[in-house]
């Protein structure tokens, strides 16, 4: 007996069951009717000891293979400081509970304030939530807020552009939630403002969400968009990736109501899609239907400044079936990460981080299209990812590129095949992959 | 803890930096971008060093109060010691380094991960699959909830709107059947605490979609009447939801599956040790029986003969809940903590939890007022002091054990009870933390009949004392705005 989790000795144990009047540890299950006690033998390995886990889980792990990531599609392989996991894996952020007890979590409530005004200062927006569980999600609360905003209206729309597995969600939430999803076309790789404005102002719609850089990598001009939507008193909700609006348009400058997207790109580990953080922001007048956690500042009995959780009429533990959304705690450390992240790259950094990837990606693609294997789609602004035509076999080009060492040219829903590379891209591995490219074509040439 | 008075913002001076980037030597530059896709001002991100950074951090850090630094009785929490292994494993770079979009081949790790879990939780709930897409206990409602309805509606049976919620439901119940667009049917509970069946049997017919249980209960109760209102529910056609969020005391002893739950969720930042983050990342992964794994969300890891994993969707899934597969690392955390306790050490930490509930509950009952007197599980609710001509409030109690070195235990809920005080101590607490618990508590309530002053103006020794919450509310300041 004994096990390094439980302090109790069978002395302690003894002594406890004496105070409690009971005769034996099962006897604290009488009120369970017998036929629900679990017998058995649970279909579960021995217990491990730690250098027996530790050897488990590097086995697991390295039957996953090292790629060098050049695709993007919602998570990007950006440069993470040492500092981050030094900073977060302190046991007194870590192992806290969401922050009700103020007195004993001005740690966390300090950098969720930070963090809320960041999102602010890189979106444009007011006000900004202490996170959602990712950006699907986060869209998908969007969509529902537009409708608590606008009352009575039933429909939201969603542009073609948007990443697929955020429409995904979308759809889904909306599905359940008794709200219909239309879409708005798709016009030469941008969301269609033409189509828009034939869809506004009918059957009840509340708002349109559309990207910032979409889901094939072109930064869209969504000049005119706040207009004709706020002329029939919709919602304007701008999808944006929070790394980006170090440089691009802010969905602030670009008249949305709401905002969104996902923080990964902010130094967060790629970890197979999660944890990861999403993000939510709005104009001031409709902070109360935000849905989540906020902070706010305030000042304690002695007049000192400190920081709570407020508004918290809004949420599930005081509302009940009317709060504005069920969600309650989600991603609070994964903030943290992406606090220290900006803290440190700062002004300047996050800007050079987006010169880097933008030169590399360039660089990537116009060597891309020099090998003559790939035509351009689109002719348009993109940042750090962009989609090609090709007539190399998709699947086959993949496995050869994963043999290489490469995860790149993932082919989407259209067949186009989509590359994306960062800061972390050096020259010599954007030179590599184009050779293994190259040895693909030429193989399969000979092949022919 | 020491009280520190700064934000980030305030350590900022311009020239100073916290990064060092590689020189780009790239021809292409952001300037070929048009103007007008450009923001016209720099986000005022702050310019501080790295070692402004660390210090900074670290000072925030010593204002918190975590499961490692001391005792923290949180009821429906279940705030247990985090393992370190866990941690360890989920920051391999083999794991950390892969992109959610890989290949299945090159991920053959990590999809086995969620195989080994999937395998794991459903040996020790009795279910027949999971899903681990779901980030929170909440979210796992939700997607539980979904999957409710698509079943129904999958047989075409669209009259089910409706689905019941015992009053002492946790708040995340309501709201995620509202969510979820169901109609939210509340049922009484007995003066026992327990669901009144019969109250429940008024509520039943052919347009309800199911219950909601919590089992035990938010007042740490077995619901011995499972067995009957599982008969009940499922004969008007009815699935029965299991609320994960009180899991812990039936770990290794009793399987919601066995019970006759159809679907539940896990927290397995409750059950399964994974640290809460100061609020996530968590995971709530959906289990259900096999008539309902079908209907689980897309997508979802499956094994093919050879022992090959695939990442899968089904026609009939309810849908998708999440960008990608869920918060994976703290999966790998959960199925570390499994492994470590393995098969036979599982079967205690249900019974020492509820053991050391117990323990707290039969010594200071006299001391504090016990609105049902039975044996519990992994919590029970003092609703306030025996003594109530003192005028102590619950919250008052809450701030003074902040003064004592304790983290304060859940106040004000469940609803039940006006001065709710909720202790849940967890398995793995020594009898000497539990015994000092018991002796400051006993005290604070000496303390309440001779220097009540003293419990109203607490905390003395916190870094903040009673931050006002009605100047946040009325005055949000939300924002660093220089």
């Amino acid at each position: 007996m004994g096990f390094s989790y439980f302090p109790h000795t069978d002395g302690d144990i003894r002594e406890m069951l004496g105070r409690i009047g009971a005769g034996s540890l099962d006897g604290l299950y009488s009120d369970v009717p017998q036929e629900f006690i679990f017998k058995g033998e649970f279909d579960l390995p021995e217990a491990m000891s730690e250098m027996e886990v530790r050897r488990r889980f590097a086995e697991m792990a390295e039957r996953n293979r090292k790629l060098t990531v050049f695709c993007g599609c919602g998570a990007y392989d950006h440069y993470s400081p040492a500092v981050i996991p030094y900073l977060t894996s302190r046991a007194e952020f870590q192992t806290a509970y969401t922050p009700y007890q103020a007195e004993v979590s001005q740690g966390t409530l300090r950098y969720i304030f930070e963090y809320q005004s960041m999102i602010t200062m890189l979106s444009g927006m007011d006000c900004s939530n202490a996170s959602m569980y990712d950006g699907a999600t986060a869209a998908a609360e969007a969509m529902m807020m537009s409708i608590a905003c606008t009352r009575k209206k039933s429909r939201v729309l969603l542009s073609r552009t948007l990443l697929p597995q955020v429409i995904e969600v979308v759809r889904t939430y909306a599905g359940y939630h008794g709200v219909d999803i239309g879409y708005v076309a798709a016009d030469g790789g941008v969301t269609s403002l033409a189509d828009l404005q034939g869809q506004l102002g009918q059957d009840d719609v509340a708002g349109v969400l559309v990207p910032s850089v979409n889901r094939y990598g072109i930064i869209e001009d969504l000049s005119g968009f706040a207009d004709a939507v706020h002329a029939h008193k919709e919602l304007l909700m701008v999808y944006a990736d929070p790394s980006a609006l170090a440089v691009l348009k802010t969905p602030g400058e670009w008249g949305a109501d709401i905002a969104c997207g996902d923080c990964q790109s902010l130094g967060l580990p790629l970890s197979f899609g999660g944890p990861y953080c999403g993000w939510l922001a709005c104009r001031k007048e409709h902070v109360r239907k935000l849905p989540g956690r906020i902070v706010g500042e305030t000042v304690d009995m002695d007049g000192k400044r400190s920081y709570v959780l407020t508004l918290q009429a809004r949420e599930q533990h005081i509302r009940r079936e009317k709060a504005t959304s069920n969600i309650c705690s989600n991603q609070s450390l994964m903030a943290l990460y992406v606090t220290i992240y900006l803290s440190l790259l700062g002004k300047e950094g996050l800007r050079e981080v987006n010169a880097l990837s933008y030169g590399g990606a360039h660089y990537l693609y116009d060597s891309l299209l020099a090998t003559g294997l790939f035509e351009p789609v689109f002719d348009r602004p993109f940042l750090k990812e962009f989609v090609l035509k090709s007539s190399l076999p998709a699947a086959e080009l993949q496995q050869a590129l994963c043999e290489g060492g490469f995860f790149a040219a993932l082919a989407t829903e259209e067949g186009y095949l989509s590359f994306c590379a960062t800061e972390k891209r050096t020259r010599e591995e954007i030179d590599a992959l184009v050779a293994c490219i190259k040895d693909f074509a030429h193989k399969m040439h000979e092949r022919k | 803890m020491k009280y520190y008075d700064k934000l980030i913002f305030e350590l900022s001076k311009p020239g100073r930096k916290g990064y060092s980037l590689p020189a780009g030597k790239w021809t292409a530059t952001l300037s070929s971008i048009p103007e007008n896709l450009l923001r016209s001002e720099p986000a005022p991100l702050p310019e501080v060093s790295e070692p402004d950074v660390v210090r900074h951090y670290t000072n925030l850090s010593g204002m918190n109060f975590g499961v490692d630094n001391g005792f923290y009785p949180l009821g429906s929490c279940t705030m247990k010691y985090n393992p370190k292994i866990n941690e360890e494993a989920a920051s391999l770079q083999g794991f950390a380094s892969v992109h959610p979009l890989q290949p299945e081949s090159t991920v053959q790790g990590c999809l086995q991960v969620y195989h080994e879990l999937e395998k794991a939780l459903s040996a020790v709930t009795g279910m027949a699959a999971f899903t681990f897409n779901p980030f929170a206990g909440a979210h796992g409602e939700l997607t539980g909830l979904m999957v409710m309805r698509r079943y129904h509606l999958d047989r075409n049976d669209l009259k089910r709107t409706k689905v019941i919620v015992p009053d002492s439901a946790h708040g995340t119940n309501p709201a995620s059947a509202a969510v979820c667009g169901l109609q939210v049917v509340q049922v009484k509970s007995t003066p026992e605490g327990l669901i009144d069946v019969e109250d429940l049997k008024s509520r039943l017919d052919d347009t309800v979609a199911g219950i909601m249980m919590t089992n035990p209960n938010t007042l740490g109760l077995f619901e011995t009447e499972i067995r009957e209102i599982a008969e009940l529910v499922h004969g008007c056609g009815g699935l029965l939801y299991y609320d994960g969020a009180n899991m812990n005391p039936l770990l290794g002893k009793v399987r919601p599956g066995d019970m006759g739950f159809d679907i539940m969720h896990l927290n397995l930042h409750k059950t399964f040790s994974t640290p809460h983050g100061g609020g996530g990342p968590g995971a709530g992964p959906v289990g259900v029986s096999e008539r309902l794994a079908e209907y689980l969300p897309d997508p979802k890891v499956t094994a093919d003969a050879d022992g090959v994993y695939h990442i899968s969707r089904s026609s009939h899934a309810a849908g998708r809940v999440s960008g990608f597969m869920g918060n994976f690392s703290v999966l790998v955390k959960a199925l570390a903590y499994i492994w470590t306790l393995g098969r036979e050490n599982i079967r205690m930490a249900g019974p020492l939890s509820v053991l050391n509930a117990n323990y707290i509950k039969e010594s200071l009952k006299d001391v504090y007022r016990l609105p049902v007197d039975r044996v519990c599980k992994h919590e029970f609710v003092f609703d306030g002091l025996a003594d109530t001509s003192t005028g102590i409030t619950a919250l008052d109690v809450a701030k003074r054990l902040l003064d004592y070195g304790f983290h304060a235990p859940t106040i004000y809920f469940p609803l039940l009870f006006h001065q709710s005080i909720m202790i849940e101590p967890t398995e793995t607490e020594s009898k000497e933390t539990l015994d000092d618990f018991i002796a400051v508590m006993s005290k604070i309530a000496e303390e309440a009949a001779s220097d009540p002053e003293i419990l109203k103006s607490a905390p003395h020794n916190t870094p903040v004392r009673r931050p006002d919450e009605t100047l946040a509310a009325t005055k949000p300041v939300l924002a660093f705005n220089g």
